[in-house]
């Protein structure tokens, strides 16, 4: 499967320094395109196909350093009270799954939540790891949505939501269901403080997370070709008795039915919710992101964005924070 | 002719054997009579040993007996002066999405209640309960005009879950019922929810996302079907009992869980041998929670709500 590869490799990267080249990776097919290409290539090309453009899965890590300005952020930590609350087992123990992905992701569940500067602008993001047990939402990462939120209400910041999921957990039952109101509620009071909610659907965005807070952003922006839906694409096929075009619920299909206001290729994506996010809130043109925009921004006086805005504290009950 | 489930052989034979005794009349020895009352107890006994301890998956059988009342049966019979309201004002009317005003024990209400339908006719009509994004955004209209007229929600659920199909998802199937349970949350007025059957996943949570959330007794609520769950967790599809097990999905465990707030007892041997009784045990229940309800404010109905649902996930089973 894809995302192994595509989390595992960043994250040894990371452990290692950097740099490093790991032999047995040196060349990856693109699953698009079926061409060879060079490990260095993609990751100078941020994951994406050189040759046919399409967008591979990239670790919550290097998501999140192409965002914040400078690569720089930090974490919060957070924990869900219950971590098993049905006592659930399968073919196995959902605490042996949990630990399996726990030593294999070196993070305790599916939600990365931190904090930063885009554009000079706080900004909070909650992104989803899709390597740990398919992106799905329980009550740890339900947690880790309404922490995000708490933390963008107290430092007057920007939410930001990077959904990467197959949808609820059943691990958890009912409570993964309740998870949906829950991150509604979450995200709805960011959006009450008048502060901006965005969200960057990437692959995959579906079932549950897809039915809650990942359709309820102000401004949706999604990667090329991720799929975003409801239903999976099997169970359709089944109900309707009929294969679905190629593109049914790509990020392109989407934006084609109304549903998400734009597709926005991965290296575009930091200066372009920069300026969604000034737009949004008033800010004027951050001068450091212009050269990167899509098409010419209208500058008007000229103004700069203001100067740096003090980090505000992290909300009681958030925890510790540590550095990425 | 009743429709009897696997696990109901021992009562479908009594009930045979009554049946056959009740057309001797008169021509034999012994006292029928005497002989149809005794085998009536030994039925009883039978059904409420029976129905005491459903597992969860016959609970689930239970909950999806074709003779349960449904939405429209409840609407029907407690709910007075009902006036159905149609369509989304977008595209479509949605029969799946029963919705309209009307007077509840002489108080005037919006009324919501997902259909499965009772034969072929009518479980087409209403797509066998599985509503479209339309059905959704009816329900937003419908909550939003509650709202206005500060008018109590009252919703009856039951659905396998939202249409898994390819022009649902075209008319964004995930954002029809996101926002209904974001409006939801808007609410300023008593909201009530009865999970009457089967409560299946996302589709049910964009109409129960409740002040007060009741259930019946032998009434499933899930964030995925136990065959579903079977499919996928333990890749056979034959292992429904143990996926329906595992999932806890019953409404004692949701109890446990505060996802209910409490359990409507039904009539002995299921809603579907008295439907008349389950309905107004039911009425009375939502009597009482809307009684409670209706000492609070916008305000408080709001925030409560909210704070009930932001606790969800805090709790486990003991
Ligand atoms: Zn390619």
């Amino acid at each position: 499967m894809n995302w192994l590869k595509d989390f595992v490799r960043p994250k040894l990267k990371e452990l290692v320094g950097g740099g490093k080249d790991i032999p047995e990776n040196l060349w990856r097919q693109c699953p698009s395109c079926q061409q060879m290409i060079f490990h260095r290539d993609l990751d100078e090309n941020l994951n994406v196909c050189q040759h046919c453009g399409h967008h591979m899965r990239i670790g919550v890590g290097q998501r999140l350093g192409l965002l914040f300005d400078g690569g720089e952020y930090k974490t919060v930590q957070f924990a869900s009270k219950v971590v098993d609350p049905l006592k659930f087992r399968d073919l196995k123990k959902y605490t042996e799954r949990l630990k399996e992905y726990q030593s294999k992701t070196a993070e305790d569940d599916a939600l990365i939540v931190a904090h930063g500067k885009m554009g000079g602008q706080n900004v909070v993001i909650a992104a989803f790891n899709f390597a740990f047990m398919g992106g799905s939402m329980g009550a740890a990462v339900g947690e880790g949505i309404l922490t995000a939120s708490r933390l963008a209400q107290v430092q007057d910041a920007s939410l930001i939501v990077i959904p990467a999921s197959g949808g609820a957990r059943m691990q958890e039952g009912i409570l993964s269901l309740m998870q949906m109101p829950r991150t509604t509620i979450a995200v709805e009071e960011v959006k009450e403080k008048g502060l901006p909610y965005l969200v960057l659907l990437t692959d995959p965005t579906t079932g549950g997370v897809s039915a809650s807070f990942a359709m309820l952003g102000d401004v949706a922006i999604a990667e090329p070709g991720c799929v975003i839906g409801f239903a999976g694409r099997r169970v359709i096929e089944q109900t309707i008795r009929q294969e679905l075009p190629k593109d049914f619920q790509s990020a392109e299909y989407l934006l084609d039915h109304g549903m998400i206001d734009m597709v926005v290729e991965r290296k575009k994506l930091r200066s372009t919710i920069i300026r969604v996010l000034s737009l949004l809130r008033n800010t004027g043109a951050p001068a450091d992101v212009v050269e990167l925009m899509a098409e010419p921004v209208p500058m008007g006086d000229g103004k700069k964005a203001k100067g740096p805005i003090i980090d505000a504290p992290i909300p009681h009950g958030a925890g510790p924070t540590k550095n990425d | 002719m009743h429709h009897y489930l696997d696990f109901e052989k021992s009562i479908a034979e009594l009930e045979g054997k009554i049946e056959e005794l009740r057309h001797l009349t008169g021509d034999g020895e012994v006292n029928i009579a005497d002989e149809v009352s005794k085998l009536q107890d030994k039925l009883e006994k039978q059904l409420n040993q029976l129905y005491a301890k459903l597992s969860p998956w016959q609970k689930a059988q239970v909950a999806r007996h074709p003779e349960r009342p449904h939405a429209v049966d409840y609407i029907k019979a407690l709910i007075e002066d009902f006036t159905p309201l149609a369509g989304d004002r977008l595209f479509a009317e949605d029969a799946a999405v029963v919705g309209g005003l009307g007077r509840f024990r002489g108080q005037s209400v919006m009324v919501l209640g997902i259909e499965k339908g009772k034969d072929t006719e009518t479980r087409v009509k209403h797509n066998f309960g599985m509503a479209m994004p339309e059905g959704y955004r009816k329900a937003q209209r419908l909550m939003l005009m509650a709202d206005r007229f500060r008018l109590p929600v009252i919703t009856f659920v039951d659905t396998s879950g939202a249409y898994p199909g390819a022009d649902a998802e075209e008319r964004g199937q995930a954002e029809a019922i996101a926002k209904a349970i974001e409006v939801s949350f808007k609410l300023r007025v008593p909201f009530i929810s009865v999970v009457i059957g089967e409560g299946g996943s996302g589709g049910a949570i964009a109409l129960a996302s409740a002040n007060t959330v009741l259930m019946l007794e032998h009434s499933i609520y899930s964030v995925i079907s136990p065959e579903g769950c079977a499919s996928i967790l333990w890749r056979d599809g034959s292992m429904n009992k143990e996926a329906a097990e595992a999932l806890r999905l019953t409404a004692q465990d949701l109890l446990e869980l505060k996802v209910v707030d409490a359990v409507v007892p039904e009539p002995m041997g299921g809603a579907h041998r008295n439907p008349r009784a389950a309905m107004m045990a039911v009425a009375d229940e939502i009597s009482r929670q809307l009684e409670a309800l209706k000492r609070m404010d916008g305000g408080q109905l709001k925030t409560k709500r909210r704070e009930k649902f932001l606790e969800m996930g805090q709790v486990g089973l003991g």
